[in-house]
């Protein structure tokens, strides 16, 4: 039993992807509320927008750490979801991540349900890998 | 009061209070009628008129109105807010005046309403529009399709109906019907049109007649593609929505998604709402009847289950008549709420209660931007604006609280304080625009009754304060968010004149053009915006109820693409003029003069919501247009204009095997110029079918080509252009592929369709071949983007003219089957096809694009045509440019103009004319417009039917 590094950073990805699990859960309710016309999209958006750059930043910091303690496996895991968020940071309209939820498009019937499959998605898989990190955590415990 | 009402013609009303509303009467419109005393409580007290006579630019319906003094302090909207349900309660207020349509017409047996009984299928499909037969009422509902349709969820049911509420009925007789037809103005024509085609009854419906494309060499009929009429019984088409207002790529709604998929053709909404109409039936109510679950407004559709409830026609809540409603102030009769104009007309106009309010009525405010950099001082467009301005300003649409204001930009902003008091206009300059603040308070917007001459002086003034600028810099973005400053109190119309690229401050912008890639025929790029400030300005300022309506006149590339954005999401306007000079280029000149005329007089609403409303099973998915989507169905409008357009795709999310008939409502909350809140309602009622074939027999194949138009535009903005092209492509090729297989009986040799899509493919063609989507030729940027900013706004008549223009001979009118319109004779020639082929050197030829007139001249025309029309004694002394045609005291010549005039009076903005020789290098722009002929780049109509029909047995 030691506190190794892959230790330590599958503790700090535990309380991150908690985290990561309510910015999954308020963007769901968001949309949901668009649909439902509970709110205006430009009202809607700009707390979205708030949320965006904090995500994506933590996620990149699990691969970062990840990667730093050798663990493949996770950041294998991890890689796709990470290219994603960068193909849509830079897929946004012209000045930058602020309008990835645009709120001129955002009522588009497709977008709309893009966007909430997409929250949907990322919401198991933050949920998936917080028990993986989980598991592993223990396991990077416990064996050494 | 509302308690003591449950008795009809109770004695104990008490006497009528008078109105709030006070509407003239106005002249050639029946007298307003004595309320009938004590036959109920809440009288109509006034009871005005619209007048059918009225002048469609007219800016309102009334001369006189509430003048409502209450926005003398108004408060900003909170964008989130504003919204049609404002208030779920309408319970009836005390006051009630009811203003109706005279014109309202009763139809004396309702009986024939209520019946399922689908007219005969034959007849249907291409049989004339109902309006104008209307006096006999079909007198058997023949051979209905099947017992299913029979059992309709709609139309008026009326059991219960008490022999003494029908005493009181005294329909207006016959008489009534003669003036219905004025409602849908060009539909007598439309009838006559369609009334030879209705004949030829074949054992299946024309519409459904197949027809091999590759071996008909004439698709295109000799006289105009008129809405195909739903097949509906024929009490309903006649009280449908008029096609102009409203229509349907489908007549027949499919009945699932997976018979449309299966059909393969777009299902979505055109529609024009706030279009000048001559006549239009004003409600003044105090109860606005309203479903209770969906908040649909009572509409002829909807089925009276007894004399105290009606069934809603969209999800199907049964709802209680309010006692109100069950007085008729058409007929002054009781217990008839089956009468009420708004149960007789499907497009009506309701004066709305403060319940529809936020904030007090804003009134009319105008902001005119003004680039007076160096490039619009040689262009010279600020002195046809001073003109134009000076001659309209007494007819800018409006009331006493009318305000008006100035600014002007180069590389500063200036600001003209106009308040009443001061000799002269003053100017103020705002060098600092990086952070731009309003110099003064107050003064930059002034009424314009009180400060009327400082105006005057300051129009007359502009044009001659900057000829000697050198500066060339334009600082557009802080103008805008100044004049967003200006206006965010308020909320009204901006109009930006903009004559280069913005090079300072916020929001400027490079050439993105390179002049090589012009005629490419692979990608085209920079569609989309360069950068978001145009975007976020104008969700600014639709939040503050702002609208940019964006004049450009410019002679070199100036992004259209990011500056049409500030306009887009504002519910604005975009009008553009390539290389706008003065002098040099006088047909634009003329354009602008004209365009500004309209603009400037042409009626406005404001702080706008649409809504758009549909039976329960389908469900909106794209909203095409200028404007904000503010929830799933609502469009936000800071203003609203009468030559906007919108598209709406539809889907269906669950079936439709329960119901035969859906209804469509749209309804417009807006304020008008004269600080009344009012809603404008249609409503369409089309029916459900439920096989390929009925399908394919109802489509609008004008209506699907706009919608696949708008729907390119969005894919090529989002996707690239030659997906775009591919898609529309694709269009074709899947629905005449779809259409193929549920004839297989038929022999294969040729490319089938339907009657009712004979002309889709040459749409689509045209479409490929029209500025926004072509490739191969050379086409500006600029000019590309207008013309997708053009197809996304324009209503569907206008953007059909725009794809597919219509090309007449001219030189030999006769008067043979004319049409008589005020007094003069309007020749009638037949559409020919746009082909090369058509135009023989001893004719002359109009073809009407929209926006342009082209009349060209062969070589060899008569020479009398030449001397008697436009004044020149041969071919070769026409002038080279020639944009108006004499009035000569000859047949021919008044025949030519009053054709021409009959067709500039059919739109808004007036065209311009060019005389083109056949030998004049001018003939290029005419020759592209003939979609039907090969170019370098581009299939003719006979190669592009050869590659569908190879697609399609791929």
């Amino acid at each position: 039993m030691a506190f190794t590094f892959a230790a330590f950073c599958y503790m700090l990805a535990l309380v991150l992807c908690a985290a990561l699990i309510f910015f999954a859960i308020w963007h769901i309710i968001a949309f949901d509320e668009l649909r439902t016309d509970f709110k205006n999209p430009i009202d809607q958006c700009n707390p979205v927008h708030a949320l965006v750059l904090p995500e994506y930043s933590i996620h990149s910091l699990f691969c970062v750490m990840f990667l730093c303690a050798q663990e493949w496996l996770t950041l294998g895991l991890n890689v796709p979801l990470l290219f994603y968020h960068f193909w849509r940071y830079f897929h946004c309209p012209a000045d930058g991540p602020e309008l990835a939820y645009d709120p001129l498009v955002v009522m588009n019937a497709d977008t709309l349900s893009y966007c909430q499959k997409e929250a949907w998605c990322k919401l198991a898989f933050y949920l998936l890998s917080f028990f993986y990190y989980l598991y592993c955590m223990i396991s990077a415990l416990v064996s050494s | 009061v509302a308690d003591s009402l449950a008795y009809p013609g109770r004695q104990n009303a008490p006497p009528p209070r008078s109105s709030p509303v006070m509407s003239t009467v106005l002249p050639g419109a029946p007298s307003p009628r004595a309320p009938p005393a004590g036959k109920h409580p809440r009288e109509p007290v006034a009871l005005g008129v619209p007048l059918p006579g009225l002048p469609p630019q007219k800016g309102m319906q009334y001369g006189d109105c509430v003048n409502n003094q209450a926005s003398s302090a108004p408060t900003p909207l909170s964008s989130a807010s504003d919204d049609e349900e404002e208030e779920e309660d309408e319970e009836a207020g005390v006051d009630s005046s009811s203003t109706t349509s005279s014109a309202s017409p009763v139809p004396n047996s309702y009986d024939a309403l209520e019946g399922g009984g689908y007219p005969d299928v034959h007849s249907s499909s291409a049989s004339s529009p109902a309006p104008d037969h209307a006096p006999e009422p079909d007198p058997a509902p023949a051979a209905p399709l099947s017992a299913k349709v029979m059992a309709k969820p709609f139309g008026h049911g009326y059991p219960t109906l008490q022999p003494g509420y029908q005493t009181t009925a005294a329909p207006p007789s016959a008489g009534t019907f003669a003036q219905y037809p004025q409602q849908h103005p060009g539909v007598n024509q439309l009838s006559s049109a369609l009334g030879g085609l209705s004949l030829q009854s074949s054992p299946q419906p024309e519409s459904l007649r197949p027809i091999n494309l590759t071996q008909e060499r004439d698709v295109l009929p000799a006289t105009p593609v008129w809405a195909p009429v739903p097949n509906l019984n024929l009490d309903l088409r006649k009280l449908n929505c008029s096609p102009d207002s409203f229509r349907c790529t489908l007549t027949s709604i499919p009945q699932t998604q997976a018979l449309l998929n299966k059909a393969k053709l777009p299902l979505g909404l055109l529609l024009h709402p706030f279009r000048d109409l001559t006549q239009l039936p004003v409600i003044t109510s105090n109860t606005i009847v309203r479903c209770r679950s969906c908040r649909t407004y009572i509409n002829p559709f909807v089925s009276f289950i007894d004399q105290r409830r009606w069934k809603c026609n969209l999800c199907y809540r049964v709802n209680d008549v309010p006692e109100e409603f069950m007085y008729n102030p058409l007929t002054r009769s009781y217990g008839e709420p089956h009468k009420r104009p708004e149960v007789q007309n499907s497009t009506v106009e309701f004066i709305a209660s403060s319940d529809y309010m936020l904030r007090p009525p804003q009134p009319a405010v105008y902001l005119f931007v003004l680039d007076v950099s160096h490039n619009a001082m040689e262009a010279g467009y600020l002195a046809v604006l001073c003109q134009s301005l000076l001659e309209n300003l007494d007819k800018l649409p409006g009331d006493s609280r009318t305000r008006i204001g100035f600014m002007t930009f180069d590389s500063t902003i200036h600001f003209y304080n106009l308040q009443e008091g001061f000799s002269q206009p003053q100017m103020l300059i705002v060098s600092d625009i990086d952070d731009v603040f309003l110099p003064t308070p107050d003064g930059l917007l002034v009424n314009l009754y009180e400060s009327r001459e400082l105006i005057k002086v300051l129009l007359n003034a502009l044009p001659n304060m900057f000829t000697s600028t050198r500066e060339t810099h334009s600082a557009l973005g802080p103008a805008l968010q100044a004049a967003f400053k200006l206006m965010s109190p308020t909320g009204g119309r901006v109009s930006v004149f903009q004559t280069q690229l913005p090079s300072l401050g916020a929001g400027l912008l490079q050439s993105r053009e390179d002049p090589n890639q012009r005629s490419s025929t692979k990608v085209v790029q920079h569609l989309g915006p360069a950068t978001d400030f145009y975007k976020k300005l104008a969700l600014d300022c639709s939040g503050q109820q702002t609208a940019v309506d964006l004049f450009l006149l410019s002679s070199q590339y100036s992004d259209l693409s990011s500056l049409a954005c500030m306009s887009r999401y504002s519910a604005g306007c975009i009008y553009y003029y390539p290389s706008f000079h003065c002098t040099h280029n006088p047909s634009q000149m003329e354009k602008l003069q004209k365009d500004l005329k309209r603009y400037l007089t042409r009626k406005i609403g404001f702080e706008a919501v649409m809504r758009i409303r549909c039976t329960k099973g389908l469900s909106m998915h794209t909203f095409h247009g200028n404007f904000f989507v503010r929830s799933t169905d609502l469009l936000s409008l800071a203003n609203i204009n009468p030559d906007a357009g919108f598209a709406v795709q539809l889907s269906i999310e669950e079936s439709l095997t329960d119901t035969s008939l859906v209804c469509f409502q749209t309804a417009l909350l807006y304020t008008s110029s004269k600080g009344e809140r009012r809603i404008r309602v249609h409503t369409l009622c089309l029916p459900v079918v439920s096989s390929l074939a009925e399908v394919h027999a109802g489509a609008d194949v004008q209506a699907a080509i706009c919608l696949l138009a708008n729907m390119a535009v969005d894919r090529s903005i989002s996707s690239s252009l030659s997906d775009a092209r591919d898609a529309l492509v694709n269009a074709v090729v899947d629905s005449l592929s779809a259409y193929g297989s549920t004839v297989s009986n038929l022999r294969h040799s040729g490319l089938m369709a339907p009657a009712s899509l004979k002309l889709f493919p040459l749409y689509v063609l045209a479409l490929l071949k029209q500025k926004a989507f072509r490739t191969g030729t050379s086409t500006r940027l600029d000019d590309r983007v207008y013309a997708m900013c053009q197809i996304k706004s324009q209503p569907l008549v206008h953007l059909m003219r725009m794809i597919h223009p219509n090309l007449h001979r001219i030189d030999r009118l006769t008067d043979e089957g004319a049409i008589h319109v005020n007094d003069r004779v309007v020749p009638q020639p037949p559409l020919q096809k746009l082909s090369a082929e058509k135009l023989t050197r001893e004719g002359a030829f109009l073809m009407d694009c929209g926006s342009v007139f082209y009349i060209w001249i062969g070589k060899d025309c008569d020479s009398n045509f030449i001397e008697d029309v436009l004044g020149f004694p041969n071919f070769a002394s026409i002038p080279q440019k020639m944009t108006h045609l004499p009035e000569l005291d000859t047949l021919a010549s008044e025949r030519t103009r009053s054709f021409l005039t009959w067709l500039q009076d059919s739109r808004p903005l007036s065209p311009v004319l060019h005389v083109v020789k056949d030998e004049s290098p001018a003939k290029m722009e005419f020759f592209q417009h003939l979609v039907e002929d090969r170019t370098e780049a581009a299939f003719s109509y006979y190669e592009f039917l050869l590659h569908v029909q190879q697609q399609i047995s791929k």
